[in-house]
């Protein structure tokens, strides 16, 4: 397995209309980095440049110590560059059984063993009894299961994933998803996965790099992400957010939540302050001192737990994830602590979040 | 003209309504048979008339004969537009308080009205395009005028006249074709699984039903085959001459299956670019094939042999010009089905081949050709199928001592020899059978799967 290196690297279809903005992205050897952003932010069109099938305006692509695009001679073509692609929809060639679409990238000799391909369907979680079956008698997980197969068949030296679990449903999604880090884990792969769910995101990646307008906004690890994002647009895009208007000074901002610590340092004078909505406790008013009071606005219950909307006195609306049975009512007053810091962002002259508090 | 396209029309939507809304017994078996008079070719069906009721030769019974040999262009398109039809709509207007009649005229005809068209348009152009069945009633019609003129006056203008005005009328009509296709995609209903149709119960009606298909089944098909098979048993006491029906089948077969290689040949790269290389340039190519389906057989074989003639006259009357023709005149057959077996093969197929390694040709071999083939396959077999019963232009232009099946049949049947026609005629019928069974197959599913 190799390392993946990307650099200044531009794309784009219409003249004047850049796809991909001068992207720079790193993949140490053996980690798994998920490509995050909105349907239309270029990430699909990086996945394509790395795996060579399209050539890039200008940038360089570097696999291992070989540049595949960008380099002084010709780019390398797709079919000599060792990636192993796994598309949307997987992809299978509908002419050929499992057997014949994992053992494809294979050489000719080892085509007529089977041990192969048992062995591969063995690694993403599948039965050796499948080797047989067409494509269109397989569940989508299965197929996106043998894709996985077919492309780590002649192992590549980097896998890309290109959104290979939209298209399943919730629980299918989770077993798959499953199953495809513990396949990619198994061999130590060095994998990329473009995807627009930040649950898929931050779930399995060991680093996850944000693209938007075809800028890479920020690469780290997930849970830098979600507690230290770059801005607050992408503090709303990679989960639930709480954000107010505050006041900073000394290190803690002075909001409709209170007095909240800030982290690391910010200039004092006003601020916009983010929050998590696990961050905010409950409890009966009058009992914590501190708190302040705010009215219960509706309850969403999801089962494992709950959304709370508080409307709070002259800031709108606050979201507070609750776990437990114990819910208030809607209509009820409560008090409200918030635990642990907030972030605070300069104050944007433009609404760049559409709602003052609530952003889901 | 007007006359058969409302016929057709009125038969072709009422028995698509029967056998795809009602309760009449043994529904798929009647679709077959409904389909089934296409593989009889309309001059062998006007000759099966008009040798067993001499009688025939008036608007009437040109209107009874091309009727029943070009209603399947409305039923089929109708019948495919009615599986089509949402069921839950029907169900509404019914809870609506609308009777059975209310809910055909009010809620399917509407619906049905881009199919029925096209169907009709379809119907008019081939029309136009006739010759052999209307000749053989002696029924004048632009086409056997062009004929008549020609053979009489030998390339005269008052040919090339009557061809331009035809040439014309089937433009408007295609043009008019390929207006309401384009608005076909809107009238179909979203995917998924739709509940399955609750058939209208006949009760009463049913033995009346039964008749009126029977009848028109009956006419349409049983008619044709009982008299070809009347003549072969008249025509097998005069000695058939067993050699040349073989000869005469082989050339036609040999002609047939060069004509398709040479069409899907043509057709491989203009419904590839088509597909792949969307652009004013593909799609101009493409439309232009087109045009040859527009045209009349005539008309190409009067071309060809003016070119032929003034440009390359030691080509004139040879069988590269006939291949030219059928190219021509079947191109857009073949591509319609390479064309939707290159759409379902996208271009992702091609990148993940080339991610696993594999070069340009080895991609070719393993991944677009094995997708491709039903499609080439299925658009070769058209295009031999259609040369096999073609008429006009082989007439024109096939070389002297050349002999097809169609030609063969129509030499015999001219001279009032009905019975030694009569063979070449089944011969013809039998080869077009599976074509047909593509057909009634294709209102099912796409023609390539």
């Amino acid at each position: 397995m190799s390392t993946l290196t990307v650099t200044g690297l531009c794309k784009s279809y219409a003249a004047g209309v850049p796809v991909l903005d001068g992207v720079d992205l790193h993949v140490p050897s053996g980690s798994f980095t998920a490509l995050l952003g909105p349907s239309g932010c270029g990430k699909t069109t990086l996945l394509r440049l790395i795996a060579g099938f399209d050539d890039p305006d200008d940038g360089t692509v570097v696999v291992g110590d070989r540049t595949v695009a960008g380099g002084p001679g010709r780019s390398v073509a797709a079919r000599s560059r060792g990636i192993g692609f796994v598309p949307q929809e997987g992809g299978l060639f509908p002419h050929l059984t499992v057997a014949g679409n994992i053992s494809f990238g294979l050489p000719r000799r080892q085509r007529r063993e089977g041990s192969r391909v048992r062995e591969l369907l063995g690694l993403v979680g599948l039965d050796a009894a499948l080797a047989d079956r067409s494509p269109h008698q397989l569940s989508g997980g299965q197929q996106q299961r043998v894709a996985l197969a077919r492309a780590l068949a002649p192992a590549p030296s980097l896998v890309l994933l290109d959104e290979p679990f939209s298209s399943l449903d919730a629980t299918l999604r989770e077993e798959t998803r499953l199953a495809v880090s513990a396949a990619l884990d198994a061999i130590g792969a060095t994998a990329v996965l473009v995807t627009h769910d930040q649950a898929e995101a931050l779930s399995m990646a060991d680093q996850v790099a944000v693209l938007r307008h075809g800028r890479l906004v920020q690469l780290t690890d997930p849970r830098t992400l979600y507690r230290n994002p770059q801005d607050l647009d992408v503090a709303t895009f990679v989960g639930e957010a709480v954000v107010l208007d505050a006041d900073v000074r000394a290190g803690t901002a002075h909001c409709a939540l209170g007095a909240v610590p800030v982290d690391g340092s910010h200039p004092d004078g006003r601020a916009r302050v983010l929050l998590r909505p696990e961050q905010l406790r409950l409890s009966a008013p009058g009992t914590e001192p501190g708190s302040v009071v705010a009215r219960i606005g509706g309850v969403d219950f999801f089962g494992h737990d709950a959304r709370v909307r508080l409307v709070l006195p002259g800031a709108g609306t606050v979201s507070a994830r609750l776990v437990g049975a114990d819910l208030p009512s809607t209509g009820e007053e409560v008090a409200v602590t918030v635990l642990g810091s907030a972030q605070a962002f300069p104050p944007s002259a433009a609404d760049d979040v559409p709602h003052p508090a609530l952003s889901a | 003209m007007l006359g058969t396209v409302v016929c057709c029309g009125v038969l072709g939507v009422g028995a698509a309504w029967l056998v795809e809304r009602s309760s009449v017994p043994a529904r798929r078996i009647w679709h077959v048979l409904l389909v089934a008079p296409l593989a009889v070719p309309a001059f062998v069906n006007s000759y099966a008339w008009i040798s067993l009721l001499p009688g025939l030769d008036t608007y009437a019974g040109a209107l009874l004969v091309v009727t029943l040999s070009y209603f399947p262009f409305v039923y089929l398109p109708v019948a495919a537009a009615f599986r089509g039809l949402d069921p839950a709509l029907e169900d509404t207007a019914r809870g609506l308080g609308l009777s059975t009649w209310a809910v055909f005229l009010r809620v399917q005809l509407p619906q049905l009205r881009v199919a029925l068209l096209g169907g009709g348009l379809l119907v008019a152009l081939h029309l136009l395009a006739e010759f052999g069945a209307l000749q053989m009633l002696r029924y004048p019609t632009f086409t056997t005028a062009i004929y008549d003129q020609y053979r009489a006056t030998f390339n005269g203008p008052g040919a090339t006249m009557l061809a331009g005005v035809l040439v014309l009328l089937c433009l408007v009509l295609l043009i008019a074709e390929i207006r309401l296709r384009g608005r076909r995609g809107y009238a179909r209903s979203g995917r998924g699984a739709p509940r399955p149709v609750r058939p209208v119960a006949l009760r009463r009606l049913t033995a009346p039903a039964l008749l009126a298909l029977g009848t028109l089944v009956g006419l349409a098909v049983a008619v044709p085959l009982w008299s070809l098979g009347y003549w072969m048993a008249r025509g097998a006491g005069s000695a058939v001459d067993w050699a040349d029906l073989g000869s005469t089948t082989s050339t036609t077969l040999g002609l047939a299956a060069a004509a398709a290689a040479i069409t899907t040949a043509m057709a491989l790269p203009a419904g590839w670019l088509a597909v792949r290389a969307r652009g004013r340039v593909a799609t101009l190519l493409e439309r232009s094939t087109y045009l040859g389906s527009s045209v009349p057989g005539i008309v190409v074989a009067l071309a060809l042999v003016t070119v032929s003639i003034r440009v390359t006259p030691w080509l004139y009357q040879t069988v590269p010009v006939l291949l030219a023709a059928y190219a021509i005149l079947f191109l857009p057959r073949a591509i319609v089905t390479v064309r939707s077996a290159v759409e379902q093969a996208p271009p992702l197929y091609d990148d993940v081949a080339a991610s696993l390694g594999a070069s340009a040709p080895d991609r070719l071999r393993r991944i677009t050709l094995p997708l491709l083939a039903p499609g080439i396959g299925a658009g070769a077999a058209l295009v031999f199928l259609a040369v096999v019963t073609e008429l006009t232009a082989t007439l024109l232009l096939a070389p002297t001592g050349t002999r097809t099946l169609a030609t063969a049949f129509w030499a015999a049947s001219s001279a009032v020899d009905y019975g030694a026609a009569a063979p070449y005629a089944v011969i013809m019928v039998l080869l077009s059978a599976p074509a047909t069974v593509l057909l009634s197959r294709d209102a099912r599913r796409g023609l390539t799967t």
